[in-house]
């Protein structure tokens, strides 16, 4: 580790800071996006800034740090010039990341999760980056570069060692498709900006939440709460104000469909939350977007920018009196539960994105606590064309208790990854013919925190009735090991566990070891039942959806693929997960020997 | 008369407002907790307060109480989940009991004993934490946090001196004090603050006073916790700062 020296930090980076601070109003509930501007202006977050920033915003230094550790994209230590994080979900893997991460350390002489001596490069991992249809993929000083083979990181690690500035590295790099497969009435829509809302206003509040509640709609976000509810108890609760915010977190390893909604239909998801503005009685709203489609910042600002200046946002929207909204974006910084919306309301006030207590809900205690409709990108879009279609034509779509349709994330062993639009009560296997999936083993619906679904069961169907999703949809072949799948998962849980509650903080923690043991050879049945022992703890007292889902990899992969664990297991009761050879690695390093007598034999 | 709800087949009275813990323990039911202080806004982290309301399971520190709630709380299956959580505690940080200044007045130790949790359970984290001995009356020792957040709560709202907060996400969040420094003696923490007494282990030390109480003397070792906690309850706090229940640091 390098010595915390700041020569970053200089007197235009005070001037710089000063300003940064005055842009924001001195407002302690932008706090992260003013790190997140300083982690990109000066590659970590100084301690000398750290400090005039506490004294311009008046608060506690302590609680910058608080806030800076809590997201992995900040540093509060220097990283390197260029800082390069592997995406490592499971998809990345499947198509070599590994190999290629270890190449990368070779071409610049360095070990993954350290700084070069000469502070010139850091390579480390971080979680799925949504670019699971063209992996492997990484980021590098936050922007996604996608399609890596062994040619494009010999390129990469050329131009970190040439110093080149990132302007000036190849577009194609960063170029990243939409491979759209498959559309349906969202990806079809022919509407033009102001077309619902001329329609919404014709209407007025009720009848577009009753529209809404009509047409069946359910969040597409994964839980499936009934859209129309959500937007009239906020109409109907108390309070001075009302917030609209736009959950495009999309962290659930495998999900990358609101990042082509974002890309594509960025009118549609805008058009759905003004649209819901008028109807629960916002006058401001936000778009969460998740630190790692950070290169869509600028696009959607021009987006927004253009319908202030065609009256769809701003005040006297449209000409209508008193219809005023203002959108503005928010940049997440590396964590997935600030998808958890009231996680995500935290980070929007600038805090650690730990999960509220609740009750309180949002829609009563949201932003400021005050009423907050959170819906996810896909939502707001599919309100919109709800309300212009009308609510009895939107609910001939898909099944009775789904109604409308679901864009699916395919990802993994198939021959054309991308986005898929199908009504609800869409079959697996048909998804699977789609998409060009042969010899398919198992298929994990919803990411980590979904479910398994084994070869018996690919007749099941999407939808609420039976297999709700958020859109991730990998599909393994029968040369994959599941329990390398689950074990992938569990280490992105304890990853990005908050570390709020004893049960996750720790169980997490406590099952990454367990499967970290097993697939080192050293696992017992004994090993098995602790799983279960965690598994139920983790269910049954965690504080929110990451801790009651984070075991269910392992769960359901258990139950279909069990040998997957048992061919790994040593026949004894039990087996001490201390390594005896493992400990002498360090001595061997130091001594620079490998060679036989430097080990230790297993059954010593 | 107020509405009541069930807890363990027994009737509790609870006040609008009231949290399943708070009526339980001012109507004399214990249910076991770390995080939850009387004096403070239930925090709902340690989830040792875990219980059954109408068959699902929830922190009973920040349940609001309702009327005819079914709650279940001493019963066989949550026992062992509290056991299981007790031992995650003990496995994540570093303590070592028979050397620990803060033994028999800890509430950790004290729930361990309360519960019969017998053996470590879980393979220990062993991780590093360097002590803070730099202030001239308090020694920080991070070995025993349980990360409860009482102390960054009571010196940010009673202290009014925000002098400790939490760092890092996950299994490596810690304890943090609020100086460039990094160290206690760059602040202005003092003896006499609120944040002194809260800290249900061992991590808040006045210094050179360790074990001038013998150990088999100390607050748990007198009582269990379950009978203790509930004498502390609605802990009441006299004119001059004092909190009866809380240890007196000198
Ligand atoms: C750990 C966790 C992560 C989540 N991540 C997301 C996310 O990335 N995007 C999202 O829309 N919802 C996510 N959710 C669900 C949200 O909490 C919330 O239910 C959703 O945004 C509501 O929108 P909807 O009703 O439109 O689905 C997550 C939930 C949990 C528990
Ligand atoms: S379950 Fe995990 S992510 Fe959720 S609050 Fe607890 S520690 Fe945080
Ligand atoms: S130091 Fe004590 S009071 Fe503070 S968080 Fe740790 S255990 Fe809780
Ligand atoms: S006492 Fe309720 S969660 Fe800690």
């Amino acid at each position: 580790m390098l010595p915390d020296n700041d020569t970053r930090f200089d007197a235009s980076g005070q001037a710089w800071l000063n300003q940064l601070a005055s842009r924001h109003h001195n407002d302690a509930s932008l706090l992260l996006q003013m790190l997140r501007e300083m982690q990109e202006r000066f590659g970590h977050i100084p301690q000398e800034a750290v400090s005039r920033l506490a004294g311009k915003l008046a608060i506690p230094r302590a609680r910058i740090e608080s806030v800076a550790s809590f997201y992995s994209f900040l540093h509060l230590k220097p990283q390197g010039e260029y800082r390069i994080l592997f995406s490592d979900n499971i998809t990345d893997r499947m198509l070599g990341n590994q190999a290629l991460l270890e190449q990368m350390c070779q071409l610049l002489w360095l070990q993954p999760g350290k700084v070069s001596e000469d502070g010139l490069v850091s390579i480390g991992t971080t979680s799925c980056t949504g670019m699971c249809d063209q992996g492997p993929a990484l980021l590098v000083n936050g922007r996604a570069i996608t399609r890596l083979t062994h040619q494009r990181v010999q390129e990469i690690a050329q131009l970190v060692r040439n110093r080149t500035p990132m302007a000036d590295w190849p577009a194609d790099f960063f170029h990243v498709d939409d491979n759209i497969r498959r559309r349906g009435l969202l990806l079809d829509n022919k509407l033009a900006p102001g077309d619902v809302l001329r329609a919404a206003l014709a209407l007025g509040s009720d009848a577009i939440i009753e529209e809404i509640k009509t047409s069946g709609l359910r969040g597409r976000g994964g839980a499936g709460f009934p859209t129309g509810q959500k937007w009239e108890g906020c109409r109907k609760a108390p309070g001075n104000e009302r917030y609209v915010v736009c959950n495009a977190d999309e962290g659930e390893p495998g999900t990358f469909k609101d990042r082509v909604l974002l890309a594509q239909q960025a009118d549609l998801v805008f058009e759905g939350m003004t649209l819901c503005a008028l109807s629960v009685g916002a006058r401001k709203g936000f778009l969460y977007l998740r630190g790692e489609y950070r290169y869509l910042l600028e696009p959607l600002q021009a987006v927004l920018q253009r319908r202030q200046d065609s009256k769809l946002l701003g005040t006297d929207i449209l000409g209508h009196k008193g219809f005023d909204f203002n959108i503005d974006i928010h940049l997440g910084a590396g964590a997935y539960i600030c998808g958890e919306e009231s996680a995500l309301i935290e980070s929007l006030e600038g805090k650690r994105g730990v999960p509220r207590n609740r009750p309180p809900f949002p829609v009563t205690h949201g932003y400021l606590q005050q009423p907050t409709a959170v819906d996810n990108v896909e939502t707001f879009c599919q309100a919109a064309l709800a309300l212009h279609m009308g609510a009895d034509k939107y609910r001939t779509i898909g099944t009775e208790r789904s109604s409308g349709s679901k864009l699916i994330s395919v990802s993994g062993d198939c021959a054309y990854p991308g986005i898929y639009e199908y009504p609800f009560g869409v079959p697996i296997r048909e998804i699977l013919q789609d998409c060009g999936a042969v010899n398919t083993r198992a298929v994990q619906v919803s990411g980590p925190s979904g479910v398994c679904v084994p070869e018996s069961e690919f007749g099941r169907k999407l939808g609420f009735e039976d297999l709700p999703t958020a859109g991730a949809f990998m599909v393994f072949d029968d040369s994959r090991d599941l329990f390398e799948v689950a074990r992938n998962f569990v280490h992105f849980f304890a990853h990005e566990s908050c570390g709020f509650c004893t049960p996750c903080r720790v169980g997490t923690s406590m099952l990454k070891q367990t499967m970290d043991k097993i697939a080192d050879g050293h696992g017992t049945q004994y090993d098995l039942n602790e799983i279960e022992n965690l598994d139920r703890v983790l269910q049954t007292s965690s504080h929110c959806g990451l801790g009651r889902t984070a075991c269910n990899p392992v769960l359901h992969t258990l139950k279909h693929f069990r040998p997957a664990y048992e061919n790994k297991l040593k026949s004894l009761m039990f087996s001490p997960a201390f390594d005896l050879d493992g400990s002498l690695a360090r001595a061997r390093q130091m001594t620079g020997r490998d060679d036989a007598g430097a080990h230790l034999k297993e059954d010593v | 008369m107020s509405d009541t709800f069930q807890l363990d087949g027994a009737a509790v009275p609870f006040e609008p407002g009231q949290t399943v813990m708070q009526a339980a323990l001012a109507a004399g039911h214990y249910i076991p907790h770390l995080c939850y202080h009387p004096e403070f806004k239930p925090h709902g982290s340690c989830k040792l307060c875990t219980v059954k309301v109408n068959g699902r399971t929830t922190a009973s520190c920040t349940m609001p109480a309702e009327a005819n709630l079914n709650v279940e709380s001493n019963i066989e299956e949550l026992n062992a989940l509290r056991r299981t959580l007790v031992q995650m505690l003990f496995a994540e940080g570093n303590h070592f009991c028979p050397s620990c200044e803060k033994s028999g007045n800890c509430m950790l130790q004290a729930l361990g004993y309360d519960l019969e949790v017998h053996a470590t359970g879980f393979r220990h984290l062993y991780p590093d934490r360097p002590l803070d001995a730099s202030h001239p009356d308090v020694l920080l020792d991070f070995n025993r946090c349980i990360l409860c957040e009482l102390c960054v709560r009571a010196s940010s709202e009673v202290d009014g001196k925000n002098v400790f907060a939490l760092s890092g996400r996950g299994i490596t969040k810690h304890l943090i004090v609020n100086a460039e420094s990094g160290k206690l003696s760059d602040t202005d923490f003092a003896l006499y603050d609120k944040a002194m007494q809260v800290c249900p282990v061992g991590v808040i030390l006045p210094k050179r006073v360790g074990f001038s109480q013998p150990i088999g003397e100390r607050r748990y070792d007198k009582r269990p916790i379950s009978a203790q906690a509930l004498d502390d309850a609605p802990r009441q706090v006299d004119t001059s700062g004092n909190c009866e229940a809380c240890e007196d640091p000198t």
